[in-house]
């Protein structure tokens, strides 16, 4: 599904944030990226999404070379995945439904359709009945769980989050983290980025470990997949 | 994971149908969504507004009273004429002679000999001084052609080249172009006609800019809304739509500002324009805006929101990372 190839990246003239990255995430795997803040967890999960390309090596994402890609299809390539952001980026001049629902109207789906599968992502994450109340009203774990929903709601073969209990008390994290493991047991691959060891650790998924840009651990592998 | 794909394919299989409703449904959805923007912000919506429809007012004002002034002038096109004045010793006979001959000429229409004695008649009774002619033994009159020229208004060269040829010709003494002040008057109107066709065009680009500014405001508000939208995968049209009709309603309703405007303008300058006309004894009276006038500005408004807002976000939203 996500495949690095001696991947360095480097912006302008300062040292490289990530070197010689090499690992493949297959299709339905779950795994976690971990290090420090700064040791190029985000720059890796940029590469991801298309908003950086490498300066060097090759990143492959579910088939297609994304130093390859033309810029007129980079949209069509996050349409594939999902994406949870550290601080929600939920829009607040907008209802909860209208929110979730966002991935669906730029993928141009029929009002009807919207609105069966928006109301099926929040009843998932547990928030249904709070479709019609704008989410700047919500506490932080729920803001969390609508942005978990807009990331399911088109069915994503992918689904990335960066540091998506950063700022959640354990409870709220395990949780969420409850939630991601549910969408990987019906074939979602997921790459979630966290410096939170002690939420991960007693979940027995495979690790990736980022220090200064290099990977210094690796439990993926990085043979090329077929 | 083979369940969900087929639930996917089921679900882009019943796609293509609902396709073009699904886009039109949207349309409507963002050309709302886009309206509500304006409304929240109602103060600031209506500066725009009131810009855009002061700098439409005035070309269309002036374009407004234009096309009146031509549809009073209209009425003497037809009266362009050339009086041939002819020499005192020419007898009837002659003078029909010449009028004749000169109807046949490619540039004469039509012509009309009025003779010594019909022309005393005439004067007798437009003049008011036929007590003064009785008292003279001879008349005085000479015998006038009246010719019609095959030109319009627009050719005055050809007419006054045509007026010098008649008064150089044998037996005629005098050529007067009698509507040569028509043709100023139109020369004159051409000429602010032109006038307002270029104020026009320099207030149509300030509506461009002020709708430009407005919405360049508008989308660095909105910047992290646009990163967060292209994150989930939003093309740029996606992301370009709810500003184009903000430019558009931004237009349309600056349009009507500008008809406001207009007829406000109208309804005050009636009673002035009405004590000028019974002052010339005139039936003359302002036409309010025609229904092809009215849609013209409002067409031509919105097209005007629309291309501003398309030269902001053209501009502005390529400068947005991620791209």
């Amino acid at each position: 599904m996500i495949y690095f190839e001696h991947v360095s990246k480097r912006y302008g003239q300062q040292k490289d944030t990530l070197t010689d990255v090499n690992f493949h995430l297959p299709m339905g795997e779950m795994a976690f990226l971990t290090g420090h803040s700064g040791a190029g967890k985000s720059t890796l999960l940029k590469l991801i999404t298309g908003i950086e390309f490498t300066s060097r090596g090759q990143v492959t994402v579910n088939g297609a070379n994304l130093s390859r890609i033309k810029t007129s299809q980079v949209p069509a390539l996050r349409r594939q995945m999902g994406i949870v952001f550290q601080n929600h980026q939920l829009l607040y001049d907008r209802s909860v439904f209208d929110n979730v629902a966002l991935p669906l109207k730029i993928a141009g789906y029929h009002f009807s359709e919207i609105e069966r599968r928006t109301r099926a992502a929040l009843d998932k994450v547990g928030l249904l009945r709070k479709e019609k109340v704008n989410p700047v009203t919500l506490s932080g774990g729920e803001q969390q769980r609508v942005g978990i929903a807009r990331a399911v709601v088109n069915r994503p073969l992918l689904l990335l989050a960066d540091e998506p209990t950063g700022n959640l008390d354990p409870e709220l994290s395990n949780e969420i983290m409850t939630l991601f493991r549910q969408f990987n047991a019906v074939g979602v691959t997921v790459l979630i980025a966290t410096h939170d060891l002690s939420l991960i650790e007693p979940l027995n998924y495979p690790q990736l470990t980022l220090e200064q840009g290099r990977l210094i651990r690796n439990e993926l592998g990085s043979e090329r997949p077929q | 994971m083979r369940q969900q794909r087929q639930n996917r394919r089921k679900s882009r299989a019943q796609q293509p149908s609902n396709r073009l409703h699904a886009y039109l449904s949207h349309h409507r959805e963002v050309a709302t969504f886009s309206l509500g923007k304006l409304l929240q912000a109602p103060v600031a919506s209506f500066m725009t507004i009131a810009v855009i429809g002061i700098a439409l007012a005035l070309p269309g004002a002036f374009y407004h009273f234009l096309k009146n002034a031509q549809a009073v002038s209209q009425s003497w096109d037809d009266s362009a004429q050339i009086s041939l004045y002819l020499s005192q010793d020419i007898s009837d006979e002659q003078g029909q002679a010449i009028a004749s001959a000169l109807a046949d000429r490619a540039e004469i229409i039509s012509t009309r000999y009025i003779s010594q004695s019909e022309a005393l008649t005439e004067f007798k009774q437009h003049s008011g001084f036929g007590g003064v002619l009785d008292a003279l033994s001879t008349n005085p009159l000479p015998g006038v052609i009246i010719a019609k020229p095959n030109l319009s208004r627009h050719q005055s060269t050809q007419l006054i080249n045509l007026v010098n040829e008649f008064e150089h010709m044998p037996n005629i003494e005098l050529a007067v172009f009698d509507t040569q002040w028509v043709a100023r008057m139109y020369a004159i109107l051409d000429v602010i006609q032109f006038a307002v066709m270029i104020v026009a065009s320099l207030l149509c680009l300030a509506v461009l800019l002020a709708v430009g500014n407005t919405i360049r405001l508008d989308i660095l508000a909105r910047k992290e809304e646009i990163i967060v939208i292209k994150l989930i995968g939003a093309s740029d049209a996606f992301v370009r739509r709810p500003f184009l009709y903000g430019g558009l309603w931004y237009g349309l309703f600056g349009g009507f500002f500008a008809i406001l405007l207009i007829s406000l303008a109208l309804m005050l300058l009636e009673g002035p324009i009405e004590t000028l006309a019974t002052l010339y004894n005139s039936q003359f009276s302002l036409h309010t805006l025609s229904p092809s006038m009215l849609l013209v500005l409002l067409v031509s408004s919105s097209l005007l929101g629309l291309l501003g807002a398309w030269l902001a976000v053209s501009r502005h939203l390529a400068q947005i990372k991620p791209r």
